[in-house]
């Protein structure tokens, strides 16, 4: 088998999407497992089949809802793939759909759904640090200097990067109002009707500079599924498939070194992928539609974009604009359901629903006229993943 | 709240978070009893001569084993980015903040970094480039005792 031969690129489609309600932290009615099962069987009855076909299961960041309980609550009869994506953070979102379309690519299973449940009302929320009497390892050189929560681990390269490159406040908060005046026209969004301006904004606390409050993602009760099936079947179910042109997932060199000894500090991570996303997928980020970009924090998804080509780093100031990041017209439509920061922190993977929706037509922001629609998974997080997805199969 | 207003305190930050301990392995144990010493090191690998932060079991550069050993650096740094917390993400920073963290790079070892607290008014103006120096920060009242590296601009 030559190279050119091994690749995911149109073998094979997300056929389905499923989305429970989200919910502010705490607010969940169901338990974390029930929003699992939700969501799992609302993406079957999607896609337009039994939830008893799905006989592989693909995950990340240590989901506590394991496949075995799920295929067993369901009645599955068989499953012959679970698969685990390592690493915390939103870095594994496109990754699982990438483990899931190699499993249906390699002959392991027909029918992989890809989940993730998180119910941070319910158990530990993300934004605290441990109680604990001792820290050992990595966080011994940090957690005692008060470096503990995500925010505070990443403000410091988007900090470093700020400073290199010039850029400004002002492109964090366009990041963070395209998220809010994409979430007004999606019901779904947990800030739908919350609608956000320049000057809420700047006047809004901050975490930890230089994230103010709306920089941040929400902390949120939910869950979402997504039906991934070989791309001939796909053609064949209820919804328009959602092909998968390239994925790839990783981490550049040594970038999990102690207390901050990233060689390359100020980055998303995303380096290293971004040249082979693109060579899959046989486009660049002229190509890209539409971009859904994972934010733990907006200055993750600056260096995101920067990374993926759109930008040079000192374009930043000017490409940066709400403008620039609304859909529809926008030249680059960002985060169109609201995202992490204001649909509903599904951990990303809302963000890749979202992706599909954009190659349906089904978005209540909608791009016109989607071709390529691209997902970018965890900035700032070891190991980072991204997908991109298309209407035709390439 | 403002610098003047802040409670008298022994330590940079309020007591009650973790202490540090090396990895269950032990890696890292060298360096936090040398902090007790008053002392910094890192790692330096004799074969390859070059620096290692944080602490690997073997040099990540020339693989080699043997050769790596703690070596003891000037406690002297520049800024290389930096942070002001506002937001108390652990019950004992509800009086803590705002507090201020640098990262530190050792332009004597390698330009490596460190993690630590910038001493002094928490709102005071930082700025990436400058110059600082290591200070010691016992922590003889704690069960265990630790010796945290904390900076200040020289």
């Amino acid at each position: 088998m030559t190279t050119s031969e091994r690749t995911i690129r149109g073998k094979v489609a997300i056929a389905g999407i499923g989305e429970t309600t989200y919910y502010k932290r705490g607010q969940a009615t169901e338990s974390e497992f029930e929003l699992v099962l939700q969501a799992v069987q609302r993406a079957a009855e999607d896609a337009g089949i039994d939830v008893r076909e799905i006989d592989g299961f693909a995950s990340y960041s240590n989901d506590r809802n394991t496949p075995e309980r799920i295929a067993t609550a369901f009645g599955i009869p068989e499953y012959r793939f679970s698969n685990m994506f390592w690493g915390g953070g939103g870095g594994g979102g496109s990754g699982a759909v990438a483990n899931a379309a190699a499993a249906i690519a390699a002959g392991y299973a027909e029918t992989v759904v890809v989940y993730r449940g998180l119910a941070q009302g319910q158990f530990g929320r993300f934004g605290q640090g441990p109680r604990v009497n001792t820290v050992a390892g990595d966080g011994a050189f940090t957690v005692p200097y008060g470096v503990m929560s995500p925010a505070q681990t990443f403000a410091m390269r988007v900090r470093r990067f700020m400073h290199d490159h010039g850029a400004k406040q002002e492109a964090l908060r366009a990041i963070a109002l395209a998220s809010y005046r994409h979430a007004q026209s999606n019901p779904r969004a947990v800030m739908y009707g919350r609608a956000l301006d320049e000057e809420a904004y700047d006047h809004s606390r901050w975490i930890v500079e230089p994230f103010h409050l709306f920089d941040c993602c929400m902390e949120n009760d939910g869950g979402a599924a997504l039906v991934l099936v070989a791309a001939e079947r796909a053609r064949d179910l209820k919804q328009k498939a959602a092909y998968i042109l390239a994925a790839a997932q990783g981490s550049a060199h040594r970038q999990g070194a102690a207390a901050h000894n990233a060689p390359d500090y100020a980055t998303s991570n995303f380096k290293t992928l971004a040249p082979r996303l693109y060579a899959m997928a046989g486009v660049g980020p002229d190509d890209v539609d539409v971009l859904q970009s994972y934010e733990n924090f907006t200055g993750g998804v600056m260096m995101s974009i920067v990374e993926h080509g759109f930008c040079a780093p000192g374009e930043v100031n000017d490409f940066f604009t709400l403008e620039n990041f609304s859909s529809p017209k926008g030249r680059l439509p960002l985060n169109t359901s609201g995202g992490n920061l204001a649909e509903c922190y599904m951990h990303g993977l809302e963000l890749i629903t979202e992706a599909v929706r954009q190659v349906r037509g089904s978005s209540t922001c909608q791009v016109p006229d989607v071709e390529i629609s691209m997902v970018t998974s965890g900035p700032m997080v070891q190991p980072v993943s991204n997908l991109i997805l298309a209407t035709e199969r390439g | 709240m403002a610098a003047s207003q802040r409670p008298e305190r022994k330590y940079y930050l309020p007591v009650g978070l973790p202490a540090p301990a090396p990895h269950i392995d032990g890696l890292g144990k060298e360096f936090w009893e040398a902090t007790r010493r008053h002392e910094l090191l890192v790692q330096f690998c004799g074969a390859c001569e070059n620096y290692q932060w944080g602490p690997e079991f073997l040099c990540h550069h020339c693989h080699d084993w043997d050769s790596l050993s703690y070596r003891r650096v000037e406690p002297r740094g520049r800024i290389y980015s930096w942070e002001r917390n506002w937001y108390p993400a652990h019950p004992a920073l509800q009086t803590g903040v705002p507090y201020l963290v640098v990262l530190v790079e050792l332009p004597g070892a390698g330009n490596v970094r460190m993690v630590g607290n910038l001493l002094g008014d928490p709102e005071q103006e930082v700025v990436i480039g400058t110059d600082v120096e290591a200070v010691f920060e016992d922590h003889d009242d704690h069960d265990p005792q630790f010796t945290l590296v904390q900076w200040r601009v020289v």
